[in-house]
């Protein structure tokens, strides 16, 4: 089976699992990133297909919400918390750091697909700001010092 | 667990479930709220399990939702005692386990300190950061284990439920309910009441409830930790009001950056639905009510209520003229009552104690409590629960501690980006829906994020307008393009590149941008700028006029330098300076280039002996 019948095939089965109906698609494409973590145009295409929407409206809504990412991600992504109270604690020092660490802008991913760079409008983590969340850890009152370190070790990591 | 077939059976079934939770029992509560969890409670709580185990002890060791004093995480009580551990750490556990819980010797250390007077304080309740609390809806979040619904049981949950399917008319509950006078959490304020009775006179079959857990609002979290800490109080609120308006569907839209929300209240309805509290004839009655759980895909706009629709139907949330109200025309052009999580939790306190008891609390056009996160510079990071009406002042120095490091209090933002910013002549503002209103902030979902002398104001009106560009949905120009325009006046302004007249032009497109736009986002998206241009105009004045930033924020308009007499030299600034600005021999005073100096702060942040100085 090629990779685009892989994709579309996949993409049939979580259609199916959701029931079909136009009303999913958000779930749809949530749990299609899931599996493939973006969103490949083939799985927009199978979905709009499966669910009898026309391309250009998935498209529409992979694009208007900033959780779907029609670029392939790194194996790591790093989200730099841009709440108000990470703010006024020094979020934008940690962002610059982040970005001279990774030598990317919030959007990109690293060359070798190791780490891709967010930004997200408040994790909802605020005694712990300024925050910065990688994967699914939350690590508390960043400091300059600190992203090195946390990058460090997942770059050291990768190359076990 | 059985079917609960009616009301009877549900207070046997609480009666006997809290025989096993006698309070004297011994017991070791650890906050597993988000706040903890980042400081590592999960290790701290597999360790106390296995230290109990090591020491064949018959303790429970309950993780519950949020504490709410996030500021000194992992917390851990000691019941039957409430003796209040605080920054606990794996390595202090077996002490607890073997001299706290096994001898009642208290571990001094792991008290909480009061930083002036340097005295322990043994209780929770005594800690000034919950002396002062009401915690009606956020109370129960340190007792119960939110994976269980015995545990919410327990504790009495499900009665109000109970008292409105049996006792009371769907009218009933809405007259109580307007009685009470509960005004939405979400940020309007809006009553509730009225709400629902729209509802259930609006034609058109089938009837929605929503709650908007679309918590968008920065340095706002505790719809969050409702969610994820008390699951079923949600969910018991919602069924109450579909049964008032008539409902047989609800939905939860939840933030897509809240996995443990999605995950408890996943689990709260499956358990809900397995006891017969939800679903088909609940308590053997012939109302029936199901609720689906919606992940939001990121958009801030999505907490508004018709974009919020357009999300739940599959598409771009993208709001829609208000001429229509979503209680007559709403989530697929049927009525639809949409309230905040924490309106929801509201509901089962007023139910279950009266509107006339609940009305007695706060002030007279906001009654009961709020739930407020308080963040940014402050000492006792945290989520409150204070009765309405309570000033900024007391919030703010006697349950936050006031400001860290010595620093002065400069101004706190509540109301998220549609809010403002006030000043420290306000502190004794009463804290209610019309009071903030007056000074043009708003209570929005209840964050309140302190600013000290070291933030920027224009740049913290940058901030929002960067926000809410990045937000806008772009459906109406003036939004749209105004927040844009905007953004850019003030990016120019805090680069040293503002103008005379910059601030009357950002005034008048203030006014553009609130009238021409569709819904809420544009319509306050000026509040933080004119709010700052109110009560901090000088600070304008200072960036435009004399291109100073006098907070030391703004990179185009200070610059650094080193103070000879503190530096030892020590070689640290320069060798984390990214940009190899600072040189100097070892051991004697360093030099920073400014030239080169990109004023990242890097320097300042390593540096031990405060020898950077900012201008």
């Amino acid at each position: 089976m090629s990779k685009t019948d892989n994709v579309a095939a996949k993409t049939k089965e979580i259609v199916k699992k959701h029931g079909g109906d136009k009303s999913t698609l958000i779930a749809v494409l949530q749990d299609i990133q899931e599996a493939f973590n973006y969103l490949p145009k083939e799985a927009l295409k199978a979905a709009g297909k499966a669910m009898d929407i026309p391309l250009s409206r998935v498209y529409e809504v992979a694009t208007f919400y900033n959780a779907f990412s029609l670029k392939p991600r790194g194996e790591h992504i790093v989200k730099i918390c841009m709440g108000t109270a990470c703010h006024v604690r020094g979020a934008s020092a940690i962002q610059d750091k982040m970005e001279r660490t990774l030598n990317i802008k919030p959007g990109e991913t690293t060359a070798d697909k190791k780490f891709s760079l967010e930004t997200v409008n408040c994790v909802g983590a605020c005694a712990l700001g300024p925050v910065v969340v990688i994967n699914t850890e939350y690590h508390g009152q960043m400091t300059m010092a600190k992203v090195d370190k946390v990058i460090g070790k997942l770059k050291e990591g990768a190359q076990q | 667990m059985k079917i609960i077939d009616d009301a009877l059976a549900l207070r046997q079934i609480q009666d006997s479930l809290r025989k096993n939770y006698d309070p004297t029992k011994k017991l070791v509560t650890i906050c597993a709220g988000t706040g903890c969890r980042g400081y590592g409670c999960i290790a701290v709580k597999d360790e106390l399990e296995a230290e109990i185990k090591k020491q064949n002890m018959n303790v429970e060791v309950r993780a519950t939702g949020c504490f709410g004093f996030c500021e000194k995480g992992p917390l851990v009580v000691i019941h039957p005692e409430k003796i209040f551990y605080q920054q606990v750490k794996v390595k202090d556990v077996p002490d607890i386990i073997s001299k706290t819980v096994a001898q009642g010797e208290i571990l001094e250390k792991l008290l909480y300190r009061d930083p002036d007077t340097k005295e322990t304080v043994l209780k929770e309740e005594d800690v000034p950061f919950y002396k002062k609390q009401n915690r009606l809806v956020f109370g129960q979040n340190g007792m119960i284990d939110p994976s269980r619904l015995d545990d919410y049981l327990a504790i009495g949950g499900y009665s109000a439920l109970a008292k409105a399917l049996t006792e009371m008319t769907p009218e009933g509950v809405i007259s109580e309910v307007k009685k009470a006078g509960l005004r939405g959490r979400g940020g309007g304020g809006f009553q509730a009441g009225i709400k629902w009775e729209g509802a259930r006179k609006a034609h058109g079959e089938p009837k929605y409830v929503i709650a908007n857990g679309d918590e968008g609002d920065p340095g706002a979290y505790m719809d969050r930790s409702l969610m994820e800490g008390n699951p079923h109080s949600v969910i018991e609120g919602m069924i109450i009001g579909a049964y008032a308006i008539g409902a047989h569907e609800g939905y939860i839209y939840v933030r897509n950056e809240y996995p443990l929300a999605v995950m408890n209240l996943s689990l709260a309805i499956s358990s809900a639905k397995e006891a017969g509290l939800l679903g088909k004839k609940i308590l053997g009655t012939d109302f029936s009510f199901d609720i689906h759980i919606n992940k939001g895909g990121g958009a801030f706009v999505c907490g508004e209520s018709s974009a919020l629709f357009a999300s739940i139907e599959g598409r771009a949330g993208e709001p829609r003229a208000k001429y229509i109200h979503a209680v007559e025309k709403g989530l697929w052009d049927k009525p639809t009552v949409l309230n905040n999580v924490e309106t929801w939790a509201n509901v089962p306190v007023i139910i279950n104690k009266g509107a006339d008891w609940y009305a007695s609390i706060g002030t007279e056009g906001s009654k009961g409590t709020k739930i407020f996160s308080l963040v940014g510079k402050i000492n006792n990071t945290g989520l409150i629960e204070v009765p309405m009406g309570m000033t900024l002042r007391e919030i703010i120095y006697d349950m936050g501690g006031g400001i860290p490091n010595g620093r002065k209090f400069k101004a706190v933002q509540t109301g998220g980006p549609s809010g403002g910013c006030i000043p420290e002549s306000l502190l004794d503002l009463p804290v209610d829906f019309d009071k903030l209103y007056e000074v043009g902030s708003m209570m929005g979902s209840g964050g309140m994020i302190v600013m000290d002398d070291k933030s920027c104001m224009v740049d913290v009106a940058k901030y929002f307008l960067a926000f809410l560009q990045e937000e806008s949905c772009g459906k109406c120009v003036p939004c749209r393009e105004g927040v844009r325009r905007m953004r850019e006046i003030l990016e120019d302004i805090c680069a040293g590149k503002g103008k005379e007249g910059d601030v009357e032009l950002l005034e008048h497109l203030s006014t553009g941008v609130a009238d021409g736009s569709l819904c809420a986002l544009g319509g306050s998206a000026p509040n933080p700028v004119l709010s700052t241009i109110k009560y901090f105009r000088e600070e304008y004045d200072a960036h435009i006029k004399n291109k100073r930033c006098p907070a030391g924020v703004c990179k185009a308009l200070i610059t650094y330098s080193i103070n000879p007499e503190a530096c030892t030299g020590c070689t640290l600034c320069s060798r984390v300076c990214p940009v190899e600005a600072i040189s100097g021999e070892k051991k004697k005073p360093h030099m920073i280039d400014i030239a080169k100096c990109t004023r990242c702060g890097a320097c300042i942040e390593s540096c031990k002996f405060d020898a950077i100085t900012v201008e």
